[in-house]
């Protein structure tokens, strides 16, 4: 990462400045040519920034592009924008951290990103104006994923492996297509899309008395993280923070969901190399972690917790020094059944090397969260653009450098160990006063965009509010938005026997991604 | 190794004592609505105007009642009612065969009936399932696996999810049945050998959950698999582990 944003920034007026959870006049944010878009957002993509976004979203019968670049060093934003119709050159030639985001705007408003290497359809839902979309669909039934032409290589030993969309455990659906030379994988094809529900549209003209639940089932297993950036979103466009008590709360929430996952994950990476100790454990301590989560709000994944505004359940202090002590305790023994995985030399000869992404190929593809972090991509929402409590309360970041599977587990044993003290010491010294303010009416024609460091790595969401202050526009971005491409890569040139094991690895959201 | 049965000794049993003995919940936790519409203030229909799945039919009236295949259990509904007219109780008992069964009114417990004669005898002691995941958000997913789990331990009663649809005994649905997974799941159904079981798992399953105003997804298994009846409806959003065992175990007739 060098240099912040503003050294490849041509003029002041090209680019509307913000962060991470501050409302902004929707008309401010600068409208280019194509072209001139093209370049600044080259230029400050080459300077070191990162694309955090790209939506669309309908203006004077054309498409509104709006970009959100990150400045991670700076902890800064920047928006600009430029209308497009019918097409555009792509920018995912040259920004492969770009490709999800052109194919969802080909796929949502109809239009074509010119020259883009990789332009298939990507979650097979309609078009969110009345036109055709990029592919000639208009209709939903149409098609459904995995019906569309496959990657094909091809030669004389080469052969196809399908699994999917059901798999053999209780997963959520997805395709992968694998063309391998007897165990040796050429390539891996994600298809997805069967779960797509239709959220963004469902949230657009809210905020209703669905939004919230709606936002805590963006992803099931980040009711916390996906709903905090919901809540914060709405927060900043009514112009009022939570209370502190109920930011520390939110705190503890969000770290005791990366907990329970991370707990969860490692006893699953066990269970895949067969050893069983851990994998018991750590599939019973995972549900210390939900528990604990229960105890705050009485849903094991945090929903009913969050509320814009604060959090609907505050807790006495005994109640916070008992949920502390047992996560003090729960982290001990998952922390001694996480050791013993990793101290046995078979298990650590087959992480050790499989499924490596070098940090390039994460830089490019725009990884984040453990799966950027294990390749030694130094990013986190809560250092980078801290919000609420984090921007009072550090929880270091930890980073790995060989990017494969051992390093992916390793890390969110680091991780759940700051974790486990974060929460500890937030319920131990938790703000005094209320959890919980009035929320007040939204801005009329704002934007803002709300991110938050879940458990898989950074949320996005882009709220933009119409002239009554209602949802005209709600962009969601999962972490696993970027990442499935990144398990693709883990696979490249790897033995196909390693998939269950690099996709644990991973363990990416099907529903984040399919929206 | 030393290390490991050093730890498993420090470690002691994990499995819950339920159902043998009671099962334990954490204080705000949200089982069975208790519907008491003698508490309504007059004309006020607050519960039903917060609630975002309309999960609460008559508000106000004499006959009121939460249908459970909606509620995701907020709590929003209790909460802006300070008269107690809806209050959570912590039973965790919800499932049920029928639809309508899942309607709650009073403060009776909802129990689901056992599989009668020849389906209890041939699947009372062993029953294998095929999981379908039909735009569920991994929230029932995570509980059904955990059904698996050391705690839960569904297999110590002859449950068992399987990965064929050819081996199973029925499939348990998760989602709203979203446009893209109505044929991979219709085909998985299709897959399994008669005769056989649906069970749909959480408010997603049953009724669409949050998305039932959706334009692209069916509505749940019901609507989805149309014409093919549902054996068990598993409320919740997502559902306790035991409450899903609970449901499946009476399903079988293990229950009391
Ligand atoms: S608890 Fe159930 S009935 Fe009450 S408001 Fe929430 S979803 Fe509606």
């Amino acid at each position: 990462m060098t240099g912040p944003i503003h050294d490849v920034r041509p003029r002041a007026s090209d680019l509307l400045e913000t962060w991470n959870g501050e409302a902004v006049d929707a008309r401010a944010v600068p409208v280019h040519p194509v072209s001139r878009f093209r370049a600044i957002v080259l230029e400050a993509l080459a300077g070191g920034g990162r694309l955090a976004a790209l939506f669309g979203r309908p203006a004077e019968g054309r498409v509104l592009l709006t970009a959100v670049l990150a400045d991670d060093p700076e902890g800064r934003l920047a928006l600009l924008s430029t209308l497009v119709d019918g097409a555009y050159p792509a920018l995912s030639a040259e920004v492969p951290a770009a490709q999800g985001f052109e194919r969802e705007l080909a796929e949502q408003y109809g239009v074509r990103p010119e020259g883009h290497p990789w332009l298939k359809p990507l979650r097979f839902e309609p078009p969110l104006r009345p036109v055709r979309d990029a592919f000639g669909r208009r209709d939903p039934r149409a098609t459904i994923p995995g019906e569309y032409p496959f990657f094909a290589v091809e030669g004389e030993e080469v052969h196809e492996v399908a699994v999917g969309p059901v798999h053999a455990g209780i997963i959520e659906p997805g395709h992968f297509r694998f063309q391998c030379h007897g165990e040796q994988v050429f390539h891996l094809e994600i298809v997805l899309g069967y779960q797509h529900r239709g959220v963004e549209p469902l949230l657009q003209g809210g905020p209703d008395r669905r939004s919230l639940a709606l936002a805590e089932s963006i992803a099931g297993d980040t009711s916390v993280g996906h709903g905090l950036a919901y809540v914060k979103a709405l927060e900043s466009l009514a112009g009022r923070p939570p209370p502190a008590r109920a930011m520390a709360l939110r705190g503890v929430a969000l770290e005791l969901e990366r907990l329970a996952n991370h707990v969860g994950d490692l006893g699953a990476l066990a269970g895949d190399v067969g050893f069983l100790p851990t994998a018991s454990y750590c599939g019973a301590l995972r549900a210390e972690f939900l528990n604990a989560t229960a105890e705050l709000c009485g849903n094991r994944f945090g929903r009913g917790l969050l509320v814009p505004g604060g959090v609907r359940h505050d807790l006495g202090a005994a109640e916070a020094q008992a949920i502390a002590a047992r996560v003090r305790g729960a982290w001990e023994k998952s922390r001694r059944a996480a050791g013993l995985f990793f101290e046995s030399p078979s298990v650590r000869a087959r992480l050790e090397g499989t499924g490596a992404v070098s940090r390039e190929t994460a830089l490019a593809l725009g990884l984040v969260g453990p799966a950027a972090r294990a390749s030694g991509v130094d990013r986190d929402v809560r250092r980078d653009h801290a919000f609420g409590i984090f921007r009072f309360v550090h929880v270091p970041v930890v980073t790995a450098d060989t990017g494969d599977v051992f390093a992916r587990a390793w890390i969110r044993l680091l991780e759940g160990e700051r974790s486990a003290a974060f929460v500890a010491s937030q319920l131990e010294n938790l703000p005094e006063g209320g959890a919980r303010d009035p929320l007040g009416p939204l801005a009329p024609g704002s934007l803002v965009v709300s991110m938050v460091e879940g458990w898989r790595g950074e949320i996005a969401h882009v709220a933009v509010t119409d002239e009554a202050g209602r949802l005209a526009r709600y962009k969601v971005k999962d972490p696993s938005f970027h990442n499935w491409f990144g398990l693709a890569m883990a696979l490249r040139d790897g033995q196909i026997s390693d998939f269950p094991l690099c996709n644990k690895s991973f363990n990416l959201s099907y529903a984040g991604h399919d929206l | 190794m030393i290390d490991i049965l050093k730890f498993r000794l420090g470690y002691g049993r994990q499995t819950v004592a339920f159902p043998d003995g009671p099962p334990k919940f954490p204080a705000r936790f949200r089982g069975r609505p208790a519907v008491d519409p003698s508490r309504c203030t007059d004309g006020c229909t607050a519960c039903a105007e917060i609630c975002p799945t309309e999960a609460i039919l008559a508000p106000g009236t004499a006959s009121m009642a939460v249908d459970l295949g909606r509620c995701v259990f907020c709590g929003d509904c209790a909460a802006a009612c300070p008269p107690g007219a809806i209050r959570f109780t912590d039973d965790h008992r919800l499932a049920a065969r029928a639809r309508e069964a899942l309607v709650v009114r009073g403060d009776e417990p909802v129990l689901a009936a056992a599989l009668d004669g020849e389906m209890r005898r041939v699947l009372g002691r062993s029953l294998k399932l095929r999981q379908v995941s039909a735009a569920g958000c991994n929230g029932c997913e995570a509980e059904l696996n955990a059904t698996g789990n050391i705690q839960f331990d569904l297999g110590r009663f002859g449950v068992q999810f399987v990965a064929s649809p050819r081996h199973a005994d029925g499939i348990v649905v998760t989602g709203p049945v979203s446009e893209n997974m109505l044929l991979a799941l219709r085909k998985t159904y299709e897959a399994v050998p008669a005769p056989r079981l649906v069970i749909a798992v959480g408010a997603c399953a049953i009724s669409g959950g949050v998305f039932r105003e959706s334009p692209v997804v069916s509505g749940g298994a019901e609507a989805a698999l149309a014409g093919i009846p549902v054996d068990l409806f598993v409320p919740g959003c997502p559902p306790h582990p035991i409450t899903i065992v609970d449901g499946l175990l009476r399903l079988l007739g293990r229950l009391g």
